[in-house]
């Protein structure tokens, strides 16, 4: 277990200097939201009460639309000069380079969820008439969910030729049921209409069935030829 | 010359056993049928032309590839992956982020390996020939000093089995005869290297033995890289 925790933090930390140098992810992924958020804004003018019916959704699928760019970026930087390979070769278990992915794709997303709500609140004149503090754990559940699943159906498809096409058409079927439950909550603690427990722990059921079976499975996905 | 069985040469103790190794990429065979031993404290040069299956056949030594058929017992084990610390991997790529300095590199690579020791990868930088005191990303080395650095993540844990492919390339003759010597000192202190190289004169003097490959196969095994290039039908 402490091998296994010092296998992840090293290659967390790697990622996270690796990140901080290049600012890939963050720059791409930072930008697209901001596009997102922009366009919705003008194409629909709604009232506040509108806004706190719809924001979840808008929200969410820009979160989810944005998270692919990073997931993308996730594996690409493992293929330059085949350093993959050299992990590969290696004694580390496969599960702690699948969480340091996970864990390093969860602070980008974070991150850019901190950064992106202010300007949805204030676009959309936004102010939850539920438990605000519930959009704490539903967006570290959504989150989750988007990243561990994006994580591993990046490493996927990773060796196909247009990767970048294959990770959402794999990523989004598999996201609807968690994207269903963080937008319906999202709502309800915006609008107030009802408690949003009931989709938080279906969120949370949702996380821990994928994350063990992609913990389960990425040792295939990461020796597949 | 001495020319050998194509299958082993001597009575060592064999630290890797290849037996009748096949291996398509979808109708193409890649290697075919090929039966080789390795042992303990000798130095191989693999050499064929370009296609002949080094590089596939390093690749299942090291358990990035599956064989199609046959089998590969490391250290006396078919299970490669369970014995994968006591063999090093060197790619013709470096394997190592060209963001991040040599020494981070290593220190990254290390702790793979269970090493949390620094001063390990100070050690062997400078046992490559480097300065771990070099603070530029790897991306900024040239290829020469790209390849040490690539052989230092290869001995950061000590392996008893190298498998290197192509360390020479792009390497001026001084330094890739420095890496010979590197290479002829770590074989001495018994441990066993297969170098896959088009520069096999480099290694003239210091391989034990000399592996010529053609179209998948071992078509023999000699004691000097001459005679390796005779075709055996010639012979």
């Amino acid at each position: 277990m402490s091998l296994l925790a010092a296998i992840t933090g090293a290659a967390l930390a790697k990622d996270l200097r690796l990140e901080w140098r290049s600012k890939d992810a963050i720059n791409a992924m930072l930008f697209f939201a901001l596009l997102v958020v922009v366009i919705f804004s003008f194409s629909f003018n709604p009232t506040a009460e509108e806004s706190r019916q719809i924001a979840g959704g808008l929200i969410w699928v820009a979160f989810l639309f944005a998270a692919v760019v990073a997931l993308n970026q996730t594996w690409a930087r493992e293929l330059r000069n085949q350093v993959l390979d050299a992990y590969r070769v290696s004694p580390a278990p496969a599960s702690a380079l699948f969480l340091s992915k996970a864990l390093g794709n969860f602070i980008f997303v974070s991150v850019l969820e901190a950064l992106m709500a202010p300007l949805f609140i204030i676009f959309y004149s936004l102010r939850a008439l539920g438990p605000t503090w519930q959009l704490i754990p539903v967006s570290a559940l959504g989150t989750w969910a988007i990243v561990v699943n994006g994580t591993f159906f990046a490493a996927m498809s990773l060796r196909t030729r247009s990767r970048e096409i294959m990770l959402p058409l794999l990523l989004f079927p598999i996201s609807i049921p968690a994207l269903l439950a963080t937008v319906n909550a999202t709502t309800l603690i915006l609008t107030g209409e009802a408690s949003a427990k009931v989709w938080i722990v279906l969120l949370l059921a949702y996380d821990v069935v994928f994350t063990t079976g992609c913990l389960l499975l990425f040792e295939i996905v990461l020796h597949a030829e | 010359m001495t020319d050998t069985d194509a299958t082993h040469p001597s009575s060592l103790s064999p630290v890797i056993s290849v037996n009748n190794l096949v291996k398509y990429f979808g109708r193409f065979v890649a290697l075919r049928d090929v039966s080789a031993v390795f042992d303990a404290g000798r130095m191989y040069a693999l050499i064929g032309d370009n296609g002949a299956g080094k590089t596939t056949f390093l690749r299942a030594l090291a358990g990035l590839t599956k064989p199609t058929r046959g089998s590969i017992s490391v250290l006396g084990n078919l299970d490669i992956h369970s014995v994968c610390r006591y063999f090093g991997y060197m790619a013709h790529p470096s394997l190592l982020y060209d963001e991040m300095s040599g020494v981070e590199n290593l220190r990254y690579f290390s702790r793979l390996y269970g090493i949390r020791n620094d001063q390990r990868c100070a050690e062997v930088i400078r046992l490559v020939g480097l300065d771990p005191q070099l603070a530029r990303p790897v991306g900024q080395y040239s290829q020469g000093m790209r390849q040490r650095m690539s052989l230092a993540r290869v001995v950061i844990h000590d392996p008893k089995v190298l498998l290197l492919d192509e360390p020479f390339s792009n390497v001026d003759v001084s330094s890739a005869r420095e890496i010979v010597e590197l290479l002829a000192q770590m074989r001495d202190s018994g441990k066993t290297i297969v170098v896959v190289t088009h520069q096999a004169q480099l290694l003239e003097g210091a391989a034990d033995e000399f592996v010529w490959m053609r179209e998948g196969q071992i078509v023999s095994r000699t004691s000097d890289s001459q005679s390796s290039r005779r075709e055996p039908e010639e012979r």
